[in-house]
């Protein structure tokens, strides 16, 4: 199934966050809640609620398609916000 | 809206009119928009009391240069506390003359309080009901200014 | 260098205490996002694709070794262990946590560093030569006009909600390295026929959606006058620059819509009242410290041609290359400028990890009078090397990886983040930077080909500054894909142009083979010691169009 996922930044480190099913917030993409059109709308109106109680920053959503372990983006864009950047430098601290 | 001069909030003396609103009688201190001001300002200026102008945010400041000493208050505006056009204008008011009251209406918001105080502005009108407190804050934040005060009014 | 004094100590001081404050009233939901958003830009902080960024200010791209190593430590400490050197002379780090800022800010103080007005609708860090001081085709150290519009630009009460950003460069050579014509003001120091030097002020210019190359208004204004007459310049653009469009707000679109004789009468008018007001007088005394500081170092009497390094060039082939297109003449004898590439074959162009920013901090202590520059080109500068260690120089940085012999060189690609770090890109640059770097990797090719100036942009923003790349690459997002729009015969110093868009975008998947083959084309029609960017001038855009489209 192809849906949308609630994505955002958390406010305290910047880290991308997926909103999941149980109304949290999580760094990997695979946590989130894939939802319907309605079901989108809804969850986006919550996760403003916690933009302005100082947890996220900026949600939006994004469309997805369910994969073999989750939620996969489909943009682009998304894919490297869920995934990290596509190149290293040889040297820097991985996370 | 408390309105903040020299660092308390004082009640506002001065009734603005609208551009339609009848002229209240003398003795009461009016404060009127740029284009009330360009027709009515005979009027206004014979009227027994004090006169002010709300002036646009794109307007220039050259036409009232002449009035400038006749003005008991030019308020300048903040449609959004990052247009800051109105910094310009207060800067320009100053250097034509203007010792009148300056005051800033709008977004008008603490970290913005010093910048304003800087250009030359002496009354802020401001929604937060603490604005004392945020002045106290704002204005305690420096001591050290790069521009000589004179550079900037 | 210019070292701070107590003021400035004092001033940044207060500075990293409202920032503090600031990141606490944002997290107690004191202040807005939107509220907030302002007042972390205006101190360099952003929020990115993955994380929050800190782009750290470099005036004028001078650099001490005590900074580059602090840099170093924040970088290890607070963020995942390297550094990204930008086209503005600034250092970005990707992953920082907002709650961790203000302890950043405090450790850069220490070093007399700190990220403010590198972003937000300000002046910003004001952007120089990075050969300056040293130069041999300068006039006078640009940094002593550029520390004097830092610290008058800093906090500056009337300009610091302009309509959009405001970029500043200046030169004091005769030979422009600092892009002048694609800044909101270029200022290039000039003599008049008297002999004083002065300013040619240069205004509009600058990349974006709308490429324009900036306009002189003044041929020539006096040293004295500079911040009288800038004044002037930001209090006409502040009134009068659009706010209803942010495409159009920036200085050029004024410029252009008026039209750059009433732009200099506008500006005359003001600075005019500005003067008779008593003017923007500079305190004699501070122009002298910020002189002092400036003044040439003493250097020791070197040999101006060591047998030693003779010597190795006919030994070593490999020293020779290096010393003929990393190093650059030195006004003092004996000595050169020495470039660091921070292009090595196949990385992110500009980045640097935390070891190798400490390499880079001993290499200018040993041989640099510990002293670094940040070139927009997004390479380091050793300043003050004496030709005697060159050899060593050559050396040490072998060590690091960054002395490949490509400085302006097609394999010296200017590369904004894109979409792997910033939230703005419609597409990646550096991918495409590292295979084009992986294809041109072979020295004899890469210097058969000559001087050549790649530059790539992730989106219309235009950060990696491909209009003025002699081949620009413009990523854009064609149905999801990425694909790059190129443009030929760009070019930013004395002779600024905008390049020319030759035709549809190219995939990812074609655009190396595509630029392959134009290169492989201008090699071909190329007349004796013609360069690529005076060959396309010469033949125009058709010959190169033919072979980028050419089936593969
Ligand atoms: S050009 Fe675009 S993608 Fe590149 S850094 Fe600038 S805003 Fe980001």
């Amino acid at each position: 199934m192809t849906g949308q996922i609630v994505t955002a930044n958390r406010l305290t480190d910047g880290a991308v966050v997926f909103r999941t099913g149980a109304g949290g917030w999580s760094t990997r993409v695979t946590d989130a809640a894939l939802l319907d059109a309605g079901a989108a709308a809804a969850a986006l109106e919550v996760a403003q609620a916690d933009a302005s109680r100082q947890i996220v920053v900026g949600p939006y959503l994004a469309n997805a398609a369910a994969g073999p372990d989750g939620p996969v983006p489909v943009e682009f864009r998304e894919r490297i916000r869920a995934r990290g950047p596509t190149v290293g430098l040889p040297g820097a601290i991985q996370d | 809206m408390p309105l903040l001069k020299g660092g308390h909030a004082v009640a506002d003396a001065w009734v603005h009119l609208d551009d339609a609103e009848p002229l209240p009688p003398d003795g009461v201190a009016v404060t009127v928009s740029g284009e009330r001001w360009e027709r009515e300002r005979a009027v206004l200026l014979a009227r027994a009391a004090p006169v002010g102008v709300r002036l646009g945010n794109g307007a220039p400041v050259e036409p009232l240069a002449a009035d400038l000493p006749r003005l008991g208050l030019i308020a300048l505006h903040f449609p959004k506390f990052s247009d800051g056009r109105a910094y310009s204008q207060a800067r320009r008011l100053r250097r034509a003359g203007y010792r009148g009251e300056l005051r800033a209406t709008g977004n008008v918001l603490q970290d913005q309080l010093l910048l304003m105080a800087r250009v030359g502005f002496d009354a802020f009108q401001m929604a937060a009901s603490d604005a004392e407190r945020r002045w106290q804050a704002a204005v305690g934040a420096y001591a050290h200014f790069y521009q000589p005060r004179r550079t900037v009014a | 260098m210019y070292r701070y004094d107590e003021f400035d100590r004092a001033f940044l001081a207060e500075r990293t205490a409202q920032f503090r404050d600031q990141v606490a009233r944002r997290l107690a939901g004191d202040l807005s996002e939107d509220e907030f958003k302002p007042l972390r830009l205006m101190n360099g902080l952003y929020l990115q694709l993955h994380a929050y960024m800190l782009r750290i200010a470099v005036p004028y791209g001078t650099l001490s070794s005590v900074q580059m190593r602090r840099l170093a430590d924040v970088a290890e400490r607070w963020d995942r262990g390297y550094g990204h050197f930008t086209t503005r002379q600034n250092i970005q780090l990707n992953w920082i946590r907002l709650e961790d800022a203000p302890d950043i800010m405090a450790a850069l103080a220490e070093v007399e560093m700190h990220g403010i007005q590198t972003s937000g609708n300000c002046i910003r860090n004001v952007t120089a030569d990075q050969y300056a001081g040293v130069a041999a085709d300068e006039i006078e150290d640009p940094r002593i006009w550029a520390e004097i519009l830092r610290q008058w630009s800093t906090n500056h009460p009337e300009f610091s909600f302009l309509p959009r950003k405001f970029k500043i460069a200046v030169t004091g050579a005769e030979f422009d390295r600092a892009a002048i014509r694609v800044h909101d003001i270029g200022l290039r120091m000039r003599r008049d026929p008297g002999g004083a030097a002065g300013f040619e002020v240069v205004v509009g210019g600058g990349l974006g959606r709308t490429p324009l190359v900036g306009r002189t208004i003044r041929d020539f204004l006096p040293k004295d006058d500079l911040l009288g007459y800038l004044e002037a310049v930001m209090r006409v653009y502040n009134a009068l620059g659009r706010r209803d469009n942010l495409y159009k707000s920036r200085i050029k679109i004024l410029v252009h819509d008026v039209g750059a004789e009433e732009m200099g009468r506008l500006v005359d008018a003001e600075f005019r009242a500005i003067q008779a007001d008593g003017g923007v007088a500079l305190d004699p005394d501070l122009v002298r410290r910020i002189q002092d500081h400036f003044a040439p170092p003493a250097y020791a009497s070197a040999p101006a041609d060591p047998d030693a390094v003779r010597a190795l060039e006919r030994a070593d082939p490999a020293f020779a290359r290096w010393v003929a297109t990393n190093t650059a003449a030195h006004r003092e004898p004996g000595h050169a400028i020495v470039n660091l590439s921070l292009k090595p074959h196949g990385r992110p162009p500009g980045d640097a990890t935390a070891a190798e920013m400490r390499a880079v901090a001993d290499m200018a202590e040993r041989w640099s009078l510990g002293e670094i520059r940040v070139a927009h080109e997004q390479n380091l500068v050793l300043p003050h090397v004496r030709r005697a260690d060159l050899p060593a120089v050559w050396r040490a940085a072998q060590e690091i990886g960054f002395a490949t012999p490509n400085i302006g060189l097609l394999t010296d690609i200017i590369a904004c983040p894109g979409l792997d770090y910033c939230a703005l890109a419609t597409a990646r640059s550096i991918p495409v930077a590292e295979r084009l770097a992986d294809r041109f990797r072979d020295l004899d090719r890469l210097h058969a080909i000559g001087p050549f100036r790649i530059n790539i942009s992730g989106c219309i923003n235009a950060c990696g500054h491909h209009h003025v790349g002699h081949v620009g690459l413009l990523g854009v997002d064609k149905n999801g894909e990425e694909f790059y729009q190129i443009t030929l015969g760009g070019n930013s110093d004395n002779d600024t142009a905008i390049g020319r868009i030759v035709g549809p975008a190219v995939s990812s998947a074609e655009v190396v083979d595509a630029i392959e083959r134009l290169v492989e084309t201008y090699v071909a029609i190329r007349e004796e010691g013609e360069t690529f960017l005076e060959t396309c001038r010469r033949v125009g855009n058709g010959p190169f169009k033919e072979s980028i489209y050419a089936a593969a």
